[in-house]
């Protein structure tokens, strides 16, 4: 059989009608559409994609069970390794990981995985309940997760289906960490995140919103209430900002900030909901990433009229993926690369009215192998603005770790742990994502937290022998 | 939920709330702060704790109704429940023996320093308290802020109670007549916070101030509630919310407070045409 050289392409909103609302962009395949891509598949005996996958999934027998149209054979197999597909089906960075090492991207598009993984997922949605797995008899251990993101939700569902009982602690009033506040509702539709959390709670896992642990409870004082382990998986909490003039002008937010008011407050709902947002005519959103393209995005929906994406390096060295750029420049964002931010402009009543910024060229590479950005001499320029958006990253938030001095961190705040396992420099606690790696993917969170789970299963089946509180 | 168990009005728009949250009530220390969020969709807002009782496993908050939020909150009654309680928040007021305490307490900000002079004079400080508002009905905790402070002195903006002026006027008048205070520490508005960070700057008082920055998350992430102190950026839910009142730059809290007057103007319009104490569906 010849094999289309093209993925079966997903139908998506127009740019122009897209931009006018918060719906989801990608509207995901229809059957016929999913069985014709996963007929691409090769279905080869040793899958380089499967390796490539952090949490393994079986991506060829999945994909054979579409092809059969056994669409419940299909998300049974995903779930085996992954309990989130509807999630990962849509913001996994995919063209990076399992469909970069599939064979046929040596010649031709590779098989559209992630797309067929959110389609079944989405079937078993629209089929109503999703099917409860079958739960061993209980151990008696108890587990306590603090945080309730990626990392967190696929570590709690792997530990309670091996039979312990599992709390999560989220310090925020609605479970989903990043995935609630940070990527917007047009990327991840929020009902979406609330099916995959009512999954993991069906499972029997507890959910506690509203507890910031390190202040109502010490992690000793969890250990003291009877749970046996703890996994951190808290993300990484804490907004950067350039230190330059003009950062603390009104107008100017964190990409945290800025996001969180959007997706998790549901601003741009105001006044129906009470939590407000400035919405500028011209709106500068400083970075590269994945954060700067949905700030970016989110800056258009809100009704800016015009967005402009700064980033000091060049197009080949942003880190955001391929595929959200291009929806940001379908959009209409306007960007300007090799451009550096100097300071931050504003009026008598201390609101933005522009920023300074300054030209760069690309020199030697720096300590990332990528080519480091030098700033060109004279070359300084204004753009008029009146909201600027920092998106250059975030770092580890202090919060959980100033209370838990015997919790070793690195230099830069994050949780030092062992690499095979996530055990971390504390008695009995693990910890995954972000507050480890620095800000990273979904999937790689996804990933840690599995390899926690593990760990933290062997922990508890073998070690009986009490603990040591001193 | 929370569930509100009394409620009690001050004075005029003044609230206060007596709250179910045995957790947050076990672990509160003077100088924190919880979120509040009234329903589904609730903006987050920080209210200062003003009282706990770790055996009856409740908290207080005073409430001054100032915006939509705070006009619904101030609707609520005994038997309500809130949507959620988050706390406790900040960094506690840093609390130990030092001499003479100057708690100065103005307009709704006199509540939060009740748990702070307790705190001080169970440590063995003599507590100075000043207390002030616009006038008399503003005046809230008397008594209470009596029960923990060895002296009490009262203004009014108009002179309807107390003496006549700025609880910063009476702080200057104190200290000029008296002798040696080791610390002042203030919770107001900003303004009022300011002027008493002016009253003991020329004699290097040392002198703690509570901020009220708008705030989302609370617990570091989002940047909101930044402000310069010694000319480096603080997130005060993180990193405050007390700070030496001679390093704040107070120009920029005011002005970043008043970042949504537009939209919370809004709110509070589209509220009153309504009702001004329930939700417009």
């Amino acid at each position: 059989m010849k094999i289309a050289p093209k993925k079966v392409k997903m139908p998506r909103q127009k740019p122009k009608v897209r931009v006018t609302n918060f719906n989801e962009v990608a509207l995901g395949y229809t059957k016929e559409q999913a069985q014709q891509e996963a007929r691409r598949c090769l279905q080869c005996k040793k899958a380089p994609c499967i390796k490539a996958c952090p949490v393994e999934i079986d991506i060829p027998s999945f994909i054979a069970k579409i092809a059969e149209k056994d669409y419940r054979g299909a998300i049974r197999k995903i779930k085996e390794a992954n309990l989130l597909p509807a999630m990962c089906g849509r913001v996994c960075p995919q063209e990076g990981l399992c469909e970069k090492a599939c064979i046929l991207s040596k010649k031709y598009e590779p098989v559209a995985i992630g797309r067929l993984e959110r389609f079944v997922a989405d079937w078993e949605i629209q089929k109503g309940s999703p099917e409860s797995s079958s739960l061993p008899s209980s151990t008696g251990k108890r587990v306590a997760i603090i945080g309730s993101g990626p990392g967190s939700l696929s570590c709690a569902g792997d530990l309670v289906r091996l039979g312990h009982s599992v709390t999560i602690f989220e310090a925020l009033h609605k479970p989903g960490g990043v995935l609630v506040y940070g990527i917007p509702e047009f990327r991840l539709p929020k009902a979406i995140v609330g099916r995959e959390v009512e999954y993991i709670r069906s499972l029997g896992v507890e959910v506690k919103t509203g507890y910031v642990i390190g202040n109502i409870y010490t992690l000793d004082e969890l250990f003291s209430q009877g749970y046996d382990a703890i996994f951190i998986g808290i993300g990484a909490g804490l907004p950067k900002f350039m230190d330059i003039p003009g950062e603390n002008l009104n107008g100017v937010y964190s990409a945290n900030e800025f996001l969180t008011r959007t997706n998790l407050m549901k601003a741009y709902l105001f006044p129906q909901y009470d939590t407000p947002i400035k919405i500028g005519k011209r709106v500068a959103v400083i970075g590269g990433g994945n954060v700067a393209m949905d700030a970016s995005r989110v800056a258009l929906r809100l009704g800016a009229q015009k967005v402009f994406n700064i980033y000091r390096r060049s197009p080949q060295e942003m880190p955001a993926r391929v595929e959200e750029v291009q929806n940001a420049k379908d959009e209409g964002v306007e960007f300007k690369f090799l451009t550096n931010p100097a300071r931050i402009l504003g009026n008598k009543e201390d609101w933005v009215t522009g920023i300074e910024c300054i030209k760069m060229e690309l020199g030697e590479p720096d300590e990332s192998g990528r080519r480091r950005p030098i700033p060109i001499k004279g070359s300084e320029f204004i753009i008029g603005v009146d909201i600027v958006v920092m998106a250059i990253g975030a770092g580890a938030n202090p919060l959980l770790p100033s209370a838990t001095p015997d919790l070793k961190v690195n230099k830069w705040g994050y949780i030092v742990i062992d690499e095979t396992s996530g055990k971390t420099s504390k008695e009995s606690v693990w910890a995954g994502g972000d507050i480890v790696s620095g800000a990273a993917t979904v999937i790689s969170a996804m990933a840690s937290g599995r390899r926690s789970a593990r760990a933290i299963h062997q922990y508890l089946m073998k070690a009986l022998q009490p603990r040591d509180f001193s | 939920m929370y569930k509100i168990l009394n409620k009690q009005d001050l004075g005029p728009s003044i609230k206060e709330f007596l709250i179910s949250s045995p957790e947050i009530a076990r672990k509160a220390q003077p100088g924190q702060f919880v979120v509040v969020i009234i329903d589904e969709r609730g903006e987050r807002i920080p209210l200062t704790i003003a009282d706990y009782e770790r055996e009856k496993g409740t908290i207080t908050i005073v409430v001054q109704e100032a915006g939509k939020t705070t006009y619904q909150l101030g609707g609520l009654n005994s038997g309500d429940t809130l949507f959620d309680v988050i706390g406790p928040l900040g960094i506690p007021t840093h609390i130990e023996n030092k001499g003479t305490i100057v708690c100065v307490g103005g307009g709704v900000g006199i509540a939060p320093i009740y748990p702070v002079a307790r705190g001080f004079k169970e440590f063995g400080n003599k507590v100075i308290s000043i207390i002030g508002a616009r006038t008399k009905e503003l005046v809230i905790w008397e008594d209470k802020i009596a029960s923990v402070s060895d002296e009490v002195y009262i203004t009014t903006d108009d002179g309807s109670y107390g003496r006549k002026g700025f609880v910063s006027d009476e702080l200057q008048r104190l200290i000029k007549g008296k002798k040696e205070f080791a610390l002042v520490f203030a919770v107001g508005p900003t303004l009022m916070m300011r002027a008493v960070s002016e009253v003991t700057r020329p004699y290097k008082l040392r002198t703690i101030v509570s901020l009220n920055p708008i705030m989302v998350d609370a617990t570091g992430m989002c940047g909101a509630c930044r402000v310069s102190v010694g000319g480096k950026t603080k997130f005060v839910c993180v990193d405050g919310p007390d700070f030496d009142g001679h390093q704040v730059d107070f120009d920029q809290l005011l002005s970043r407070q008043r970042i949504y007057l537009q939209e919370e103007k809004k709110a509070l319009q589209s509220c009153d045409s309504a009702n001004k104490h329930s939700r417009i569906k």
